[in-house]
């Protein structure tokens, strides 16, 4: 890789056309690949979140097991809400791609809503945990439990904020290039999510119940 | 990368071929996302239906029959969502995502080896009387 950056430099200076298209879809690309090292190393926050649940998700210390507490159909339906958020997702940046503005927007408000649906869910989850006195305190376990899906669902929530910030902005601006480079990022974050939840969902709440 | 140091007054359209191939595998289309929505369903409803159902009577093979889904459904939201693939950003993508599941497997791994070994060794009990314990 860096012999080609030496080489296209090089031919910068010979060919001003080969200077336009580099100029011209570089940045992008860094950003995309700078997004993409954001995601890696956030995934490492989620490793060392799961690397504790699994060594304390066994300390009840007296308190629930994972089989009293979590009520799988409300998972069930949080994880339905999660994945059709991601094929809405999906259909937005298909619109995006046909530089359609309003459906874009619908699709993105689609996937807003859904993602707000998920929060709601896990926020009620969460106080019907603590009301019952089981909260991060009660046990290793519980700790654990919130740090991780307290931790995911921290990033649907601000995933939500950047959703809406974006909305705005290609409101306001329609979809230029600078709003569909941040579109693509924002997808790459939200499918990212979701593939960390398939791991909360199967680790966390299926393996918890057996 | 040769054939563009070899050809340095092609880099235009090289260049050009490779954003083209690079647009089409960001965006993907819809297609992609169909088969991957279709497939990430089966494979999130399979593993609910077993757990829910009590459908394997030995739970510890269960957990490793979801374990299973849940990695194949992670392959199939990297390929279909993600759009991951080998030439993305000249490779780097690929290489940034190797290099990650490496980290994330010894930690994984790591951790649970390890404080599995802890437990089962080091309980306050076993100081005492080390005969009671194997």
């Amino acid at each position: 890789m860096p012999d080609m950056t030496t080489t296209t430099a090089g031919t910068n200076k010979v060919l001003p056309s080969t200077h336009f298209y580099v100029r011209e879809h570089h940045p992008e690309q860094g950003t995309l690949l700078g997004f993409w090292l954001y995601l890696m190393s956030d995934c490492l926050i989620f490793a060392s979140l799961f690397a504790t649940y699994a060594v304390l998700g066994q300390s009840f210390a007296g308190g629930p097991s994972g089989k009293e507490i979590f009520e799988l159909p409300l998972v069930a339906l949080n994880t339905g809400f999660l994945l059709i958020s991601s094929i809405t997702y999906g259909f937005a940046m298909l619109e995006m791609q046909r530089k359609r503005v309003n459906a874009t927007l619908l699709w993105l408000a689609v996937t807003g809503l859904l993602g707000a649906g998920f929060i709601g869910l896990e926020l009620y989850e969460f106080t019907h945990l603590i009301n019952e006195g089981y909260g991060p305190q009660r046990s290793g376990f519980l700790t654990a439990f919130f740090a991780l899906v307290g931790t995911h669902g921290l990033h649907v929530t601000f995933g939500i904020i950047w959703l809406i910030t974006l909305m705005i902005q290609v409101k306001r601006f329609g979809l230029t290039t600078e709003n569909g480079r941040r579109l693509m990022c924002l997808s790459m974050f939200w499918h990212f999510l979701d593939v960390v939840w398939i791991g909360v969902f199967t680790f966390v709440y299926l393996m918890g119940v057996l | 990368m040769s054939e563009h140091n070899a050809h340095p007054a092609h880099g235009d359209d090289h260049n050009h071929g490779h954003d083209h191939h690079d647009d089409h595998a960001s965006h993907g289309s819809l297609k992609d996302y169909t088969i991957g929505f279709v497939l990430s369903v089966i494979l999130t409803a399979i593993p609910f239906w077993l757990v829910m159902g009590d459908v394997i009577a030995d739970p510890g093979v269960t957990a490793i029959v979801i374990l299973a889904f849940a990695a194949v459904q992670i392959v199939v939201h990297m390929i279909y969502f993600l759009h991951m693939n080998t030439e993305s950003e000249g490779g780097w993508n690929m290489l940034a995502l190797i290099f990650t599941v490496m980290l994330v497997a010894i930690t994984l791994i790591g951790s649970i080896w390890v404080m599995y070994h802890l437990n089962t060794n080091m309980m306050p009990g076993m100081m005492s009387e080390p005969t009671q314990k194997m």
